[in-house]
């Protein structure tokens, strides 16, 4: 569903990803993982479309597309969706408005109809629930004045509604307690599906233990530099990345993307 | 709002054909102003004396006065001598059917969500044979009267109630307080005067859909409104379509009495010709606009939304007389392409107790440049005067401006004046997180600015407030990217 081939991206004139190879196949949930300025969120970004990023070389295919040669919202359109890791506050827009204009956003770019305020609302609603929510805050300007817990979970919530093919989630995890995790896995668990994917980029190992991705990627100094199971986060766990670092010296010793 | 530029000169030189005639029939003064031609105003409208007398001195304190130079605007000299001070409104052929009407103007309707009939009028076409509108119409006059509250046009009202429109003209606005308000007093045509008796609730919102005969009014016009002891009124102005109305000068009066405990709730959408693309034509909206609280309890509230004219140059105000009266002012001010906008309001404490808000939000768009221009004066009798006030300045792109000048002035020690303001850019952040969503960039922009504005919004009737949202989605449109 997903194809990296070879992605360098300079931000400013620094690379930070470094020859980048990753394929997630339609049905799978792959998680990345990696120390503090590996490339994660860059990975995250310009697979969304965030200006800031040069592409220098490589190509990214999701789907029939190709997916750098398309604007965010095309790429939304696509199925491609974010949850961001610093979700972001839009004063005066009531969210559950933002979460219906999206949505219709995306039933007009497959040429349907909009969904009506009415029908919205019934529909929400259930998802509301299953994230746990306060409905309240549908009422309240996007983000504004949410909890970091809050965020997360409104992240979910218009992942939930807005069901996309390719779920990206940027440290959705990170800072947040068990309850909002699990929150976090059953999200991405609902989308399971084989006609869908989901790319989990993360810190930690709890996530991915509600999750059970089925490969994890070890991105270090812009590449991936091991991939495997499940059980490779443990692993990671146990060795730290430093452990691995070593690898990257024999490009044959790193397992990489599977094409 | 793009589109063929206007050709002014072409439309003046229209009119100049006739040159200087003074044929009744043509309905036409001759070019320029003098005490001849305010006296052949006066006389077309079969004007009382007094009124005469009042217009020619209003003149004569024009002549000694010279334009504003203050304002943070640009615009080439204006010749008074090269303009027509009357043309009676029905110039402008009527059409007959909407099919006449100018292509790009009928697309802007359908874009604001205008019903057909609305389109109609808004056109100019003629509406004999919709039954409805008429009937509509008549049907709000009656239910009006049944209540005791007058209102019509200021011709009107100055031959049938001269003793409601003499003495309070001018006792807000006087012919003194600025150049554009005299010559205003003196060559003003025609307006809409509105009388609200004692303790009544006005039964409707009154706005001049309801007032055909107020039609094309032409550019110095005059409002009067006049509410008694404990009455209140909520007043529409404007429309939101988009008028490409020929007047390039447009110096309008209008002026608000509150009596005790009295409300009036000024609503505003102005949506002229702003000019092209690149700063041709488009309208001066040279307004003064105040509003006396003169009794007690009393209470003004202004709130406009400008999003149309070449330059927009106006801060209605309050007078704050009687003791725990309240102004308001809520502002929406777009400037894109290359408008200017100088606007902002004055909230002249007098009275013990009053209290004023000011909120107002500039946004600004291509080269358009926007300044809040504020003055919140406390006099030394306003004891316990409280004023807030919040500016907000929104900027989208990187070659238009935001300014703001507050003007305080305290002279009572229990007097508290508080002033917020910001100045922000539509943020990278919040348009991708709306484009990652799959909202289309222009959509995400003007859902942003629109949430900026939505606290003046939220003060506008239903409604307008839809309209206004969907006018200033339609402005911003090409302003993106």
């Amino acid at each position: 569903m997903l194809v990296i081939e070879g992605l360098h991206v300079e931000v400013g004139r620094t690379e930070i990803l470094a020859g980048l190879d990753l394929a997630i196949p339609a049905g799978e949930i792959h998680a990345v993982m990696g120390p503090n300025g590996a490339g994660k969120s860059t990975l995250a970004n310009v697979l969304a479309g965030r200006d800031g990023y040069r592409v220098t070389a490589g190509r990214v295919k999701f789907l029939d597309h190709d997916l750098l040669a398309m604007s965010p919202e095309e790429r939304a359109a696509a199925g491609v969706f974010l949850a961001f890791q610093q979700p972001v506050e839009i004063p005066g827009v009531p969210n559950m408005y933002f979460l219906r204009t999206a949505l219709n956003s995306l039933q007009r770019a497959h040429g349907l109809a909009e969904i009506g305020p009415s029908e919205f609302l019934a529909l929400a609603q259930d998802k509301v629930r299953l994230v746990g929510i306060d409905p309240a805050l549908m009422s309240r300007s996007v983000n504004e004045g949410f909890s970091g817990g809050e965020k997360k979970r409104n992240e979910i919530l218009q992942l939930a509604v807005l069901e996309p093919r390719l779920a990206i989630l940027d440290e959705t995890d990170s800072g947040l307690d068990i309850d909002a995790l699990r929150v976090v896995a059953d999200g991405v668990n609902a989308l399971r599906r084989p006609d869908r994917a989901a790319l989990v980029i993360t810190h930690h190992r709890r996530l991915l233990d509600l999750l059970v991705p089925d490969r994890v990627h070890v991105l270090v100094g812009g590449r991936i530099i091991r991939s495997g199971g499940a059980e490779l986060a443990g692993e990671l766990e146990r060795t730290g990345y430093t452990g691995l670092r070593d690898d990257r010296r024999d490009p044959v010793a790193t397992i990489g993307a599977s094409r | 709002m793009s589109g063929a530029p206007l050709d002014l000169e072409e439309l003046a030189g229209r009119s100049y054909a006739y040159g200087f005639v003074t044929d009744l029939d043509t309905d036409l003064a001759p070019k320029g102003l003098n005490e001849e031609v305010i006296g052949m105003i006066s006389a077309k409208k079969e004007e009382p004396d007094w009124l005469l007398d009042w217009r020619l001195r209003a003149y004569r304190h024009w002549r000694t006065m010279s334009e504003p130079v203050w304002q943070n605007v640009r615009f080439d000299p204006i010749d008074y001598d090269d303009i027509i001070y009357y043309a009676a409104p029905k110039t402008k052929e009527a059409l007959s059917s909407l099919d006449e009407v100018d292509p790009e103007i009928r697309a802007m309707f359908d874009k604001l969500g205008i019903s057909l009939a609305e389109q109609e009028r808004l056109s100019g076409v003629a509406i004999d044979a919709v039954v409805d509108s008429v009937s509509v119409a008549t049907t709000f006059q009656a239910k009006l009267a049944e209540a005791g509250v007058v209102f019509c046009s200021f011709s009107e009202a100055v031959r049938r109630y001269p003793e409601l429109v003499r003495p309070h003209l001018g006792s807000v606005v006087s012919y003194r307080d600025n150049f554009f308000a005299a010559l205003n007093s003196a060559v003003f045509t025609d307006g809409s005067f509105c009388y609200v008796p004692k303790g009544v609730r006005c039964p409707m919102e009154l706005s001049t859909y309801f007032r055909i005969n107020a039609a094309g009014t032409g550019q110095f016009e005059r409002t009067l409104i006049v509410v008694e002891d404990g009455a209140e009124v909520s007043y529409l102005e404007g429309c939101t379509a988009p008028m490409r109305d020929e007047n390039q000068l447009h110096a309008a009066v209008v002026e608000l009495v509150a009596m005790e405990g009295a409300k009036i709730k000024y609503s505003t959408v102005q949506n002229w010709y702003p000019g092209d693309a690149e700063g041709r034509g488009g309208i001066y909206n040279f307004v003064t606009k105040r509003g006396l609280c003169t009794g007690a309890r009393s209470k003004i509230s202004w709130t406009q939304v400008e999003t149309g004219s070449a330059i927009t140059w106006k801060y209605p105000g309050v007078v704050l007389k009687g003791d725990e009266s309240v102004g308001e002012f809520y502002s929406v001010a777009l400037s894109a392409n290359h408008q200017q906008a100088d606007t902002g309001t004055k909230m002249i404490h007098i009275g013990r107790d009053t209290k004023s808000t000011i909120v107002s939000k500039a946004i600004s768009a291509g080269h358009g440049q926007n300044t809040y221009r504020g003055l919140v004066k406390m006099l030394r009798s306003a004891e316990g005067a409280r004023n807030h006030t919040r500016c907000d300045s929104l900027l989208i792109g990187p070659d238009c401006g935001a300014h703001t000048f507050p003007y305080i002035e305290v002279k009572h020690p229990t007097a508290r004046a508080e002033h917020e303001a910001s100045t922000s850019k539509v943020s990278e952040d919040q348009l991708f997180y709306a484009r990652q969503r799959g909202i289309p960039e222009e959509e995400a922009t003007s859902m942003i600015v629109n949430g900026f504005c939505r606290e003046v919004f939220k003060e506008l009737p239903m409604e307008f407030a839809v309209e206004a949202q969907r006018l200033l989605s339609v402005s911003l449109e090409g302003a993106v990217g």
